[in-house]
């Protein structure tokens, strides 16, 4: 058997927008062997030994952070933490500057997190060192689909290709539903979106292929994934829907609700959840569920992506 | 003025405007005026104008000059300057500098400043209300008598629709003229860019073409409403034009300006992520530029207001959320559509000099630019023969960057009279 | 395929090396208990399935068998393709207390072989290690010596030694190629 190859060299993972089922193939293959390290006595790889990964988060989320950070450590790299709140980054300090500060102290790796969509991509055209996108405004997060993609064909053995995934919540601001829609429809799924007409996107937007349905039933039937998204109690204020009850009593994902999908349907979440809002809190807890397991693949989807942006043909270290 | 103005011949030049064409002579200017043409020396400067084109200087009714408060961005000595290299000869400037220019001293103190400033000549706007708050009004009637020639919040919506009621009352009286800056603020929301498919794929916030129209509706009903003279500031889209379109059709006493970015560029410009381009109203669709450019060549948009917004450089680096709105275009504007509409045949020179000219001075209620002996020496002398590209760092304005910086444009200023002296030469 | 300078192993070659080898690994670790072959990615896999059929064959019990990645053990990053493959590493025993032999099918510089002792001692502590390689073709860079091998072949640096495999490349043989033809 011969393992998936990338096509390109990559230095960044801003998006998917680039990326071919190939190249992501590759990334889900060795995120494969990451899991296996993490599984032995020793959980470290000399691998990025001598590389130098800088964490800049410009909004607070310390478990990606740390997700990342252990990601970086468990292949023997050094990591340099800049977070909102805790270093030059409250300072006023531009983002530009920052990424040229940390340039002059031989950074290899940028991960970056910001409220603004494309600031990773700014980061990326400013320096000709790897940048991973950790969530850009409502734009993308590749490894958060990286990891759901990962968790969902470890937990069935079989590709996400000519599955169903339905995609259920404030689709409109997510970025974790733009990244998997992308990406499940990169590997051949089919996609739906699902929610309040207020929160789907309103011009398109979405990869081509994607099915917008505002009824819940109708989005779930033969369903093999679904993904229910954070509700923002702030969209309330922007008169999106009348309060979280009334969004659960539609959209709530409950073992009833899944009558019409497959009978082996997985429930993924990316986390924090509101229980009781947008997900019922013992199908969050049910073995349908594989919120756990998301968590836990987090680690080493990250682990792939830093080795495959690391190393490679002009691999610096 | 400090010094006297030179008689001055402008040898072999064809002298034209957005109404007339005198044909090749030689323009002789002397004590600030337009003596005549082809008279006998002595001259105290000759200038060889041969293939080149002599015509009124421009008029913007809309830019930003940053001072008092900002003068990192541009102060009135650079932004009068940058003017005058931009073929203008006067501008309005706006009025929300720190602190807002809401009061008769502050417009006093701005005129007797740019007094000695060689450049374009400042006639100031003041705010429509206290602090550009949208709350209480300023106080008109004694603004103008200090100078004040236009009331505007721009920068900022009028919110309350009844303060722009009674603003409008106050300046139909005075024959005062009201800029709007149109938009819906809580349709407008947070929006950093156009709301479309280019929005929705780049993942930010977007604003709707329908805020600025239904604030452009209001603005219009009201101007019918009071019979004051309402200028809408930077259209962006066809939905607006139609309401503006409608309006004019029934008689209202309303104006409206493009901006040379909403004439050139498009959403797809965002796509990179770069917020030089982020403007308010934001850049539009290919049909809207479309819409823009068939209004503003048949005449139903009254004027280009370049809405010359300069901004440091590192507050334009910053992200698409926090970086601030603006593009520092004074300088090249007038190129940039002889390139992007006259080159191409979309509309002829004589008719862009219209847009530059007659029509913002229309909007404003001032004579009409002329080329008449004894009309005010407000010149510029225009190259169309031969292509220069724009090279941020020989701007006079502060913010030397621009998105059209590499482009290869025709029609740059050679060199700017206001008031019979030259107060710019291209080196 | 590029154009061979020499044949250094034939098909038949290759089989009697592997059966002595075969025949030392027993006699060293005193038959096949706790005896383990781990092959290095990608030829050693294979060398390590012969050599652990005919200690089966020989001793009527199979040793225990395993297959080892070492692209995270790396030293040499750059020379790694466009992007990295990394395969599973399969090693279904527990290393502790057995006497495990490694095999490869060149020994060259050495640095495969200690990347593959580190992945190895990661997973636990061995007995012993001891490496098998069918080709040692010299220009060590690190103080290390298989303790098996078919074949000690002198080579230049711009050399290269090709082992083709029929569970890999269709064929057995080991041939010397010139490294401008080797790509």
């Amino acid at each position: 058997m011969s393992e998936p190859q990338g096509s390109k060299l990559i230095r960044t993972l801003l998006d998917f927008d680039r990326f071919t089922a190939d190249d992501v193939r590759a990334i889900l293959n060795t995120t494969d062997v990451m899991a296996q390290v993490l599984e032995r006595p020793v959980k470290k790889v000399p691998a990025l030994q001598g590389f130098t990964v800088a964490t800049l988060f410009y909004e607070d989320s310390t478990r990606t952070r740390l997700s990342f950070e252990r990601a970086a450590r468990a292949q023997s790299a050094d990591v340099m933490t800049f977070s909102k709140g805790g270093s030059s980054v409250s300072k006023g300090e531009s983002l530009r500057d920052t990424v040229a500060t940390l340039e002059a102290l031989a950074v290899d790796a940028f991960v970056v997190r910001h409220p603004s969509a494309g600031a990773a991509h700014q980061v990326a055209s400013w320096t000709d060192k790897a940048v991973i996108n950790a969530g850009d405004g409502r734009r993308a997060h590749p490894t958060q689909a990286l990891l759901d993609v990962a968790t969902y064909e470890r937990s069935v053995d079989a590709p996400v290709e000519g599955r169903k995934l339905v995609i259920v919540g404030d689709v409109a601001h997510s970025r974790v539903a733009r990244s998997n829609a992308a990406l499940w429809r990169l590997l051949g799924a089919d996609v739906t979106v699902c929610g309040p007409p207020t929160l789907m996107p309103q011009h398109g937007g979405l990869p081509e292929g994607v099915t917008v349905e505002t009824r819940l039933d109708r989005a779930l039937d033969g369903a093999h994934a679904v993904m229910a998204l954070r509700l923002q109690q702030e969209r309330m204020h922007e008169a999106r829907f009348a309060s979280p009850a009334a969004y659960a009593e539609q959209y709530q994902i409950t073992e009833a609700r899944l009558a019409g999908a497959q009978d082996d349907v997985k429930v993924l979440h990316p986390g924090p959840m509101n229980r009781g809002v947008e997900i019922d809190g013992r199908l969050a807890d049910g073995p349908q569920s594989l919120v756990t397991q998301q968590v836990a693949m987090g680690l080493p989807v990250r682990m792939a992506v830093l080795y495959h942006l690391l190393v490679g043909k002009g691999g610096s270290a | 003025m400090t010094t006297q103005p030179l008689r001055t011949a402008i040898r072999g030049v064809h002298v034209m405007n957005g109404t007339e064409d005198l044909g090749v002579r030689t323009a002789v200017l002397s004590d600030g005026r337009i003596e005549g043409y082809d008279l006998d020396g002595p001259f105290d400067v000759e200038v060889d104008g041969s293939g080149l084109v002599l015509t009124n200087a421009f008029i913007d009714p809309h830019v930003h000059l940053r001072e008092p408060g900002f003068e990192v961005k541009e102060d009135l000595a650079s932004g009068l300057r940058a003017a005058a290299a931009g073929g203008f000869g006067t501008v309005v400037s706006m009025a929300n500098t720190d602190p807002v220019i809401d009061n008769p001293e502050q417009v006093r103190g701005l005129l007797e400043k740019a007094a000695d400033i060689p450049g374009a000549r400042l006639r100031p706007a003041a705010s429509l209300t206290f602090g550009l708050k949208g709350e209480r009004l300023t106080d008109a009637a004694a603004l103008q008598e200090a100078g004040a020639v236009m009331l505007t919040d721009d920068g900022i919506p009028v919110a309350d629709s009844d303060v722009m009621r009674r603003a409008c009352e106050w300046a139909a009286d005075l024959g005062l003229v009201v800029q709007t800056h149109s938009e819906d603020p809580s349709l407008r929301g947070a929006g950093v860019m156009n709301e479309g498919a280019v929005s929705e794929r780049l993942g930010l916030p977007g604003n709707p073409r329908e805020a600025e129209a239904v604030m452009v509706f209001r603005d219009c009903q009201i101007a019918a409403m009071t019979g004051a003279r309402v200028h809408i500031a930077h259209v962006t889209c066809r939905q607006a034009l139609d309401v503006v379109r409608w309006f004019k059709a029934q008689g209202a006493p309303v104006t409206c300006e493009v901006t040379p970015q909403h004439l050139t560029l498009t959403d797809e410009a965002l796509a990179a992520f770069d917020p030089m381009v982020k403007v308010a109203p934001p850049l539009r669709t290919a049909g809207d530029v479309e819409a823009l450019t068939e209004a503003f060549v048949a005449g139903e948009v009254d004027c280009i207001g370049t809405d010359h917004a300069p901004h440091t450089l590192d507050e334009k680096r910053q992200d698409m959320l926090s970086a601030p709105f603006g593009i520092a275009n004074i300088e090249v504007a007038f190129p940039l559509l002889v390139e992007t509409l006259v080159q191409p045949g979309r509309m002829t020179l004589q008719a862009l000099l219209h847009r530059f000219q007659h029509g913002p001075a229309d909007v404003m209620g001032w004579d009409a630019p002329s080329l008449e002996p004894g009309s005010p020496a407000d010149l510029v002398l225009l190259n169309l023969n031969d292509a220069r590209t724009v090279e941020p760092h020989t701007f006079l304005s502060k913010a030397k960057f621009s998105p059209w910086e590499g482009d290869a444009l025709h029609g740059w200023p050679v060199q700017t009279w206001v008031g019979g002296r030259s107060v710019f030469e291209r080196g | 395929m590029s154009d061979p300078k020499a044949t250094l192993f034939t098909a038949d070659e290759i089989g009697r090396a592997l059966t002595r080898i075969a025949h030392e690994i027993i006699e060293r670790n005193k038959g096949s208990e706790r005896l383990a072959l781990v092959g290095v990615h990608t030829r050693g896999v294979p060398i390590a399935e012969r050599l652990a059929a005919r200690i089966a064959d020989i001793e009527g019990r199979e040793p225990a068998f395993g297959k080892l990645d070492i692209t995270l053990y790396r030293d040499d990053l750059t020379e790694i393709a466009l992007q990295p493959v990394v395969k599973r590493t399969e090693v279904p025993f527990d290393v502790s207390g057995m006497n495990v032999v490694l095999c490869d099918d060149v020994l060259y510089t050495g640095r495969t072989a200690r990347a593959a002792l580190d992945a190895l001692v990661d997973m636990g502590r061995p007995n012993v290690i001891q490496y098998a390689v069918l080709i040692d073709r010299g220009h060590r860079e690190l103080p290390i010596r298989a303790d098996y091998v078919g074949k000690n072949v002198p080579t230049r640096r711009d050399e290269v030694v090709k082992v083709r495999l029929t569970e890999s490349d269709g064929a057995d043989e080991v041939l010397l190629v010139d490294r401008k033809d080797a790509l």
